[in-house]
């Protein structure tokens, strides 16, 4: 898959977390949307920075991940609810797998995500860790 | 709407059927249920087949008119229907659709999934769920349903050992099905110490990689007695959607597309759960055996392990579950998969599953799921 533009497309949400905010239900979305679900033609969509601190909605440690994600294993995926609104879905780095429990204060770092091969781009973007 | 009857029925063996192709698979399921039917290919209007990624596991996209090809029933259209591993439910509701309609009498829905042709089929399977936002990030399909799992464990207090049961129940079914890919019993001491998948689910939480395919023939109720003495009648069929990112949901432990499908239903049908003789689920991982029979209001949510512990979805409990084994012990060719289940529960009805049968059933349920429940597709069926 063609990544570099993939990735380049989503610059902003993956490196900053932009999301959206409907204006009308002050509902917010992680990723983006063009439509707010709620207000349908009736809402009102604009750009909001998400401040990526939230709490662990759950989790699981992952044992057998694709190819891809195989040096980094075993590693602890996990949906966090964002302070912001939204849930994203994220990797949880810089601790034991373990010791995670759904509760936990987490916040947003900038890290590597992936490599297209051994020759193609490396992506980055968002993982979360626990707030000490 | 007319009414719609099923009056042929075929599955293949599932399993690793490495000396069998794609197209090998669909014909022999699509000729089965013909010579089941009593009726010629030259009889057929349309087909339908569910299949979830021929492009990803074998290379080959344009299937509608490669099985119109290999069965021999070129000029008949052929139509590919995909929704993940739902792509076989929604094959079977769009030619009921068909037929209801009016626009055709004679039609063919089918699946087929051919997934050990590659080496590792996990990103494939993984393109069910969000492929930006969840699984570029790490996230593996089982990994979603650990997540799940997870969370009605912490809100419930759902046991490892209710999700081992699961798996239990499935395997002591699918010992008495000789097309199941795994026809033998697990213990759930064997459950909990097989290797980790996604914690909490293990090896034996998840149901396998399959080969297979499964077909159907559809005609118009009042029709169908000329085929068959044993006609099985269409009495709903709904699909429903949900959000295709788990993590966009309301509430992770309620797939409401199930929720939704079933109410579509049961009102349909004029029927509750109460009235359901038996179901066959869509138990791609253990917890989502348990979600189902919670979802479909069988059982109070939160509730769904403690009724699996206490033998409710068993063979000779209230209210049998999964009667083939399972996604779980029979296979999970994605796209086969809700074509199998109602295959399952026309044998059920007609009385023709053999050491598996449940006395006097009448009428049956079948749930199929895409994704982490982005799709839901739920049938009644009965004698």
């Amino acid at each position: 898959m063609k990544d570099t533009v993939r990735g380049w497309r989503h610059i902003p949400q993956r490196y900053n977390l932009i999301g959206s905010k409907c204006l009308e239900c002050g509902k917010v979305f992680f990723p983006k949307r063009i439509i707010c679900p709620e207000c349908r033609r009736k809402g009102q969509l604009e750009d909001i920075k998400l401040r990526g601190e939230g709490k662990i909605y759950t989790y699981s440690i992952i044992n057998t991940p694709t190819d891809e994600f195989k040096t980094i294993a075993p590693y602890v995926v996990a949906i966090v609810e964002l302070d912001d609104g939204a849930k994203i879905t994220t990797q949880i780095v810089d601790c034991n797998p373990e010791d995670v429990k759904i509760g936990d204060e987490v916040e947003m770092v900038f890290r590597k995500i992936r490599e297209e091969g051994d020759d193609g781009v490396i992506s980055y973007g968002f993982k979360f860790r626990i707030k000490k | 709407m007319r009414d719609v009857a099923i009056i042929g029925v075929s599955q293949t063996k599932f399993g690793e059927l490495w000396d069998i192709s794609f197209r090998d698979m669909i014909v022999e399921a699509g000729m089965g249920s013909l010579k089941d039917a009593n009726i010629e290919g030259k009889d057929l209007e349309a087909m339908y087949v569910g299949n979830m990624s021929a492009g990803l596991f074998v290379q080959q996209e344009h299937i509608s008119s490669l099985i119109a090809d290999h069965t021999g029933l070129v000029p008949i259209p052929c139509a590919r229907v995909e929704a993940a591993c739902a792509s076989g439910g929604l094959a079977l509701r769009n030619g009921i659709i068909a037929v209801a309609s009016g626009y055709h009498d004679f039609v063919i829905a089918a699946g087929v999934e051919k997934m050990t042709d590659v080496v590792d089929p996990t990103p494939a399977i993984a393109t069910a769920s969000d492929q930006e936002w969840e699984a570029q990030q790490g996230v593996t399909f089982p990994s979603l349903y650990a997540m799940i799992a997870q969370r009605h464990m912490y809100e419930y207090g759902t046991t490892r050992e209710q999700l081992a049961m699961f798996s239990v129940v499935n395997h002591k079914n699918g010992a008495k099905n000789p097309l199941a890919q795994f026809p033998f019993e697990v213990t759930v001491e064997q459950v909990l110490k097989s290797s980790t998948v996604a914690d909490p689910l293990t090896l034996l939480d998840c149901s396998p990689i399959s080969d297979g395919a499964a077909a159907i023939v559809l005609c118009p109720a009042d029709m169908a007695k000329k085929y068959t003495d044993t006609p099985v009648y269409v009495k709903a069929s709904t699909q429903a959607s949900g959000t295709i990112a788990l993590h966009d949901r309301k509430n992770l432990t309620t797939i409401d597309a199930t929720v939704n499908a079933a109410r579509n239903a049961y009102d349909m049908a004029g029927v509750g759960p109460k009235d359901i003789d038996a179901v066959e689920v869509h138990d791609c991982f253990s917890i989502n055996g348990i979600l189902a029979i919670e979802d479909l209001g069988f059982v109070e949510k939160g509730k769904g392990g403690v009724a699996v512990e206490e033998g409710m979805t068993e063979l000779d409990g209230d209210l049998p579950v999964n009667p083939s084994g399972g996604l779980k012990s029979r296979g999970h060719p994605l796209g086969a998969t809700g074509i199998a289940q109602a295959v399952e529960m026309v044998w059920q009805l007609r009385g023709e599953a053999g050491k598996r049968q449940i006395a006097g059933t009448e009428i049956g349920m079948t749930h199929n799921i895409g994704g982490t429940g982005g799709t839901a597709a739920v049938h009644i069926l009965s004698v």
